[in-house]
């Protein structure tokens, strides 16, 4: 009886080219090429010391595409840390990471990841930092949900088709700190009248810079990318704070509360303070007690069938 | 974006001079050169994919589909789309469309061992009405040959395949993959108000106060209808949803009651919510007395598995053979008995909080606040639901069960209140369940079975007296199971992918196929998994390659033109179908005692008989299709045989719903033009005016106080019955027939995600949704994971008493699984998961309950 080879058609591979992935994009760091950057690496380090010099000085203007492994201390402090060994490529299950190249605007032989083609799976493990020998990927980073790559800023909002309405999502859907690194904001859409917005929202304190929304991302040109942290944050005046918040997290106000208002106020009219303010409909009757006459002779001489 | 025509000449001379400097421009200047360009043809059209029926305008540049956009004008999704609305024009051109029929072979001759080779046309329906005649002459004649079609079928392909198989080779052997989806609701439909379809429709997503969704992932599975949803949530004051399922899904980020039960105790939780009511005095007795009779279902019906199964032997009203009384059925599933309401209080008496809340797991306060916006008179109540019913060993009462609590307030049939069955599929009202499309049904609601309704086909159909298969053919299930048994010799099968579909791969459905005495020929645009396991391979035109019209779930019947050719020899399955037919003479098919009734037929092929009929072929066709703009389009069908075969196809389907004459009204659609000038209407269409509401005096033209003097003002009558009232039938609680042991201690439920469409034959060739989902993964509670050690995306293998499979676990994806169950989607060629799922159906409806069986996991 015939074979159905429909296991080994189906593999991530075998999709990839049904699927006309551009598989440049995809493809892995094999054993032979890693090899070989890793001899090319040594051979910068020996025969162009001044040349890794200017790299490292070039280092902190990274280009913002160029993404530093999970635990990467700041730029300047890795680019002295880190001994170009490729370790943390090496054992990298996914193969998404890569290493500088002469030539590229990256200093050779450090590591690095581009979203848009492959981003961070976030190994429970982190065994590219565990393979650090250097600590330039910091062994501090022990659980991956605290590794800040860059910053997810969803920068194009013209494109982005959830402005306008469109289910898609695959953002939110890929994040792998679902929910808290990208959540979902609820809006009416007042164009349609009758449909909601589902407005993907990045959260600062939660995005690990990943990469994989960028990398999903079914726009042409993504419109959610992974940028370094220093070049997707604002930061708000130092001398201000939002009252709201400060008032919630010290549970009280900071100075005295309230005193209670009071109002003139036509009869039938109430004012909240502090909720609706003037509020015109009529105060609710109190509901009606049971339609029991005073005098039990009522009732009892009441006419009718009971 | 407005572009004036100033700024489009810009954008046009900045862009051709950047194309020779080498430039790349900014995004927002490409875009508008795009917008800009004014050699695209638009038309409209509804979406390919889900049961929404969202519609599209299509750009055609240089016969191929370039662009698209949601359409702005239609009244379901206003200009939105969903991730795979969006991606529309990309799923025609997959780098691997069949643009040859393909026939296995080995030394020139076919061959079910050879290799698929390219053949002509002719060779290939050649061979296979060869097949179909050599099998048609074994005992059992006609039920040997079958066809498996579709709830994504046009209208007209299922009306001409039912026409062939029912009217031309007298068999029953029809079934479409919606037996899979929806066949349950059908039953329900029937059995409780005697005829089919919602009441309501779409609008009551912005006139309910309360929503509840049971076993209805709305969020990925009808994306816009969610947002639409989620829009009457956000700005209503007061709106509540609650959402019941077995896991939560992303409908339960909206949930204002969350609710994650137990698989198979959603029965137990509607009757607790009867029970609740009829204690609390919430009952509306002035509706229940003029318009509901009270029945009880029969019960220990079985579970739809094989006769020899241990659970049928016992059954005692499966309705399969008696082993004891030779020629008698077991009992019947679809039998009902009337009682009083007193006695259907005390059947759900039973059903306490305190039971409910124990058997489901869920806790109390959640079903008390449940079962009291049911409850409530003041509260406009809709129920949603989708697979998670219809998938069900108890489908038809878990369905029915929705009934009974909407029919006890009286809560049906008006703006926001009633009970509204989703369908999955873009036409499994329209074709599927319209034109009937199943083992048993003919067009507009008629049986196979009835008498009467057989003798109205034949008059229209122009057929002899007693043409039509009194007895009701082999569903999906079934046949299937006939293929294996060798009962069953050929099977088409058209537009769907039931290799990859259908439950329980491994046992029955492979083994099925590839049996030596078979041969299975499949229509599709791509090499499915099911093409794989063919015989024969023919080259299918898909969506706008054709003409066609897609009923969605709210009734409305939407029409399209042909907007491109389609690819090589690739042809739709109604000229498939209709030039299959030339190969049968009458003679051939039909007894002497029929020909002799008809003896002008004598001689003459079954195209001839059922096609150019003189109905069938009486609109000409002028060489093109115009639109009211001076637009034109091709349309091969009708260019090939000569006449408007859809306009022929669709005005005789009338004389079933439209006609003076005809046996069950309350289907009524209008003239075949109107349907190309609109944005769809929702039957029945009666004056040219569309019913939202039916049953309701004032909204359905059935229902007509000024006619009828036992109607009055704004009042029901359930006129699918004969005595116009609709029925609540008591179903009770059933165990599942398998559930978590020992050694396959998982639930395993299986289903969609939002960016790929079924098996994914289509959305996974759209490499952007490729990228998005690319496999399907392994959703597991994180507990359960860590028992075995498994970490996120780590391979791990699932294994059922009938196969295994590997797949990447995801604890923390969209799907948040308790404890003791895992999600695996079935959208994935690399990972068939109905090799694990048993095909145990509901035994009223037949349908294969996808969403439970028992696995366990290990580490691959």
């Amino acid at each position: 009886m015939l074979e159905l080879v429909v296991q080994a058609t189906g593999s991530k591979q075998g999709q990839a080219v049904m699927a006309d992935l551009d598989s440049e994009q995809r493809k892995g760091v094999t054993r032979r090429r890693f090899i070989g950057e890793v001899l090319t690496t040594a051979c910068g380090v020996g025969l162009l010391g001044l040349g890794l010099g200017l790299y490292s000085t070039r280092a902190s203007s990274l280009p913002a595409h160029y993404l530093r492994p999970p635990g990467a201390l700041p730029e300047d402090e890795f680019n002295g840390a880190c001994i170009r060994c490729g370790l943390c490529v090496r054992d990298c299950p996914f193969d998404m990471l890569f290493l500088g190249r002469l030539g590229e605007d990256i200093p050779t032989g450090t590591p690095y990841f581009i979203a848009r083609q492959a981003g961070c799976e976030m190994c429970d493990h982190i065994p590219c930092v565990v393979a650090c020998p250097t600590n330039a990927l910091s062994h501090e980073l022990t659980d991956i949900r605290e590794a800040r790559m860059g910053l997810a800023v969803l920068i194009d909002q013209e494109s982005c088709i959830a402005f306008h309405g469109l289910r898609c999502e695959v953002c939110f859907q890929i994040c792998p700190i679902r929910g808290e690194a990208i959540s979902l904001e609820y809006q009416h859409n007042p164009r349609s009248g009758k449909h909601a917005l589902f407005i993907p929202v990045v959260h600062s304190d939660q995005c690990t810079g990943c990469g994989k929304c960028e990398e999903a991302c079914i726009l042409e040109e993504a419109a959610i990318k992974v940028l370094p942290t220093h070049l997707a944050k604002g930061e708000i005046g130092r001398h201000y704070r939002l009252g709201w918040e400060q008032k919630e997290r010290a549970g009280g106000a900071l100075v005295s509360p309230d005193q209670e208002h009071r109002y003139h106020l036509p009869e039938g009219l109430r004012y909240e303070h502090g909720g609706r303010g003037l509020i015109q409909e009529p105060i609710p009757e109190p509901p009606e007690a049971a339609p029991i006459p005073d005098n039990p002779l009522d009732s009892l001489n009441r006419r009718g069938p009971l | 974006m407005k572009v004036s025509r100033r700024e489009f000449i810009k954008s046009q001379a900045a862009v051709a001079a950047a194309a020779a400097a080498g430039v790349t421009l900014p995004a927002t200047t490409q875009l508008m050169a795009a917008q800009g360009d004014e050699g695209i043809r638009w038309d409209k059209a509804p979406c390919r994919f889900c049961g929404t029926g969202c519609s599209v305008l299509v750009g055609v540049e240089g016969d191929r589909v370039v662009a698209s956009q949601g359409d702005p004008d239609a009244p379901v999704n206003r200009g939105l789309n969903c991730i795979k609305g969006y991606f529309l024009p990309k799923i025609m051109y997959g780098k691997d469309r069949l643009t040859q029929p393909l026939l296995r072979k080995k030394n020139g001759q076919y061959d079910k061992n050879g290799d698929f080779e390219p053949v002509s046309w002719d060779e290939a329906f050649d061979v296979m009405a060869a097949k179909w005649k050599e099998a048609m002459k074994k005992e059992g004649g006609p039920s040997r040959v079958g066809i498996f079609g579709s709830g994504q079928w046009t209208v007209w392909e299922g009306y001409a395949a039912s026409k062939l198989m029912k009217a031309g080779l007298r068999s029953n052997n029809l079934d479409p993959n919606a037996r899979h989806c929806m066949a349950s609701a059908v039953v329900a439909f029937m059995r409780h108000f005697g005829i089919d379809e919602p009441m309501g429709c779409y609008d009551d997503l912005e006139h309910a106060d309360v929503f509840v969704l049971w076993g209805a992932n709305m969020a990925e599975m009808h994306p816009i209808l969610w947002s639409r949803l989620t829009d009457t949530r956000l700005t209503k004051e007061g709106c509540e949803v609650h959402v019941l399922s077995t896991f939560e899904n992303r409908c339960f980020e909206l949930a204002d009651n969350p609710i994650v039960f137990e698989p198979q105790t959603d029965l137990a939780i509607q009757n607790y919510i009867c029970n609740y009511i009829i204690q609390n005095g919430h009952v509306n007795k002035d509706f229940v007395d003029k318009h509901v009779n009270f029945k009880r279902t029969a019960e220990n019906i079985g579970y739809g598995l094989r006769p020899n199964h241990p659970l049928e032997q016992a059954a005692t009203n499966n309705g399969y053979p008696d082993s004891n009384k030779a020629g008698e059925k077991k009992g019947d599933p679809m039998a009902s008995a009337p009682i009083t309401f007193e006695e259907f209080a005390k059947l759900v008496e039973p059903y306490t909080l305190d039971y409910v809340a124990k058997l489901s797991k869920v806790p109390k306060d959640k079903l008390e606040w449940l079962a009291k916006v049911y409850a409530d008179p003041k509260k406009k109540v809709v129920s949603f639901w989708t697979m998670g019913f219809n998938q069900h060993t108890r489908g038809s009462w878990v369905n029915g069960n929705m009934y009974n609590v909407h029919l006890l307030v009286g809560k049906i049939s008006e703006p926001g209140n009633g009970p509204f069955s989703l369908t999955g599929q873009p036409s499994a009202c329209g074709t599927a369940r319209e034109v009937g499309t199943f083992a048993h049904r003919l067009p507009a609601d008629l049986v196979v079975m009835n008498p009467e309704h057989r003798a109205f086909a034949e008059k229209i159909w122009q057929l002899p007296e007693g043409t039509i298969n009194p007895g009701i053919g082999y569903h999906a299930v079934l046949m299937h199971r006939m293929l294996k048994d060798g009962k069953m010799n050929c099977y088409w099968q058209q537009c769907n992918n039931n290799m990859q579909a259908a439950p329980n791969m491994n046992e029955e459905s492979y083994p099925g196929w590839r049996n030596p005495d078979n041969f299975i020929a499949v229509s599709d645009p791509y090499p499915t998994v099911s093409a794989q396991a063919a015989d024969l391979i023919l080259p299918t035109a898909m969506w706008t390659e054709k003409e066609g019209a897609y009923g969605n779930a709210e009734r409305r019947t939407q029409f399209w033109r042909q907007q491109v050719k389609a690819p090589g020899e690739s042809r739709s399955d109604v000229w498939q179908t209709m030039e299959f037919a030339k190969r049968f003479l009458v003679d051939e098919v039909w007894p002497e005692e029929l020909l002799a009734k008809k003896p002008e037929y004598r001689g003459k092929t079954l195209y001839e008989v059922l096609f150019t009929n003189g109905v069938v072929d009486k609109f000409p066709y002028e060489g093109k299709v115009v639109d009211d703009r001076g637009n034109q389009y091709a349309n091969d069908e009708s260019e090939h045989f000569g006449y408007y075969v859809q306009k022929g196809l669709f005005e005789e389907y009338r004389l079933f719903n439209s006609a003076p004459d005809i046996i069950k009204k309350g289907h009524e659609m209008a003239e075949f033009e109107t349907y190309h000038q609109n944005r769809g209407l929702r039957w029945p269409v009666i004056d040219g005016k569309e019913t939202l509401w039916r049953f309701r005096e004032g909204f359905d033209p059935h229902v007509n106080a000024a006619t009828n003097p036992a109607v009055a003002k704004g009042d029901v009558l359930f006129y699918g019955n004969k005595d116009g009232k609709a029925n609540v039938i008591f179903a009770p609680y059933d165990a599942p027939p398998e559930t978590p042991d020992k050694d396959y201690p998982l639930w395993l439920c299986t289903g969609r995600v939002l960016e790929h469409w079924h098996s994914g034959s289509m959305t996974r060739r759209v490499p952007e949704l490729y990228k998005a989902v690319p496999d399907a993964q392994l959703f597991m509670n994180r507990k359960d994971a860590q028992k075995l050690k498994l970490r996120d995306g780590q391979l791990a293998k699932i294994v059922s008493r009938r196969g295994e499979i590997t797949a990447r676990v995801e604890t923390r994806g969209r799907n948040r699984m308790p404890e003791g169950m895992v999600y695996l989607p079935w959208f994935d060629s690399g990972r068939l998961v109905n090799k694990l799922t048993l095909d145990t159906t509901c035994p009223l409806s037949k349908e294969t309950d996808f969403k439970k069986c028992a696995v366990k996991v290990e580490k691959a």
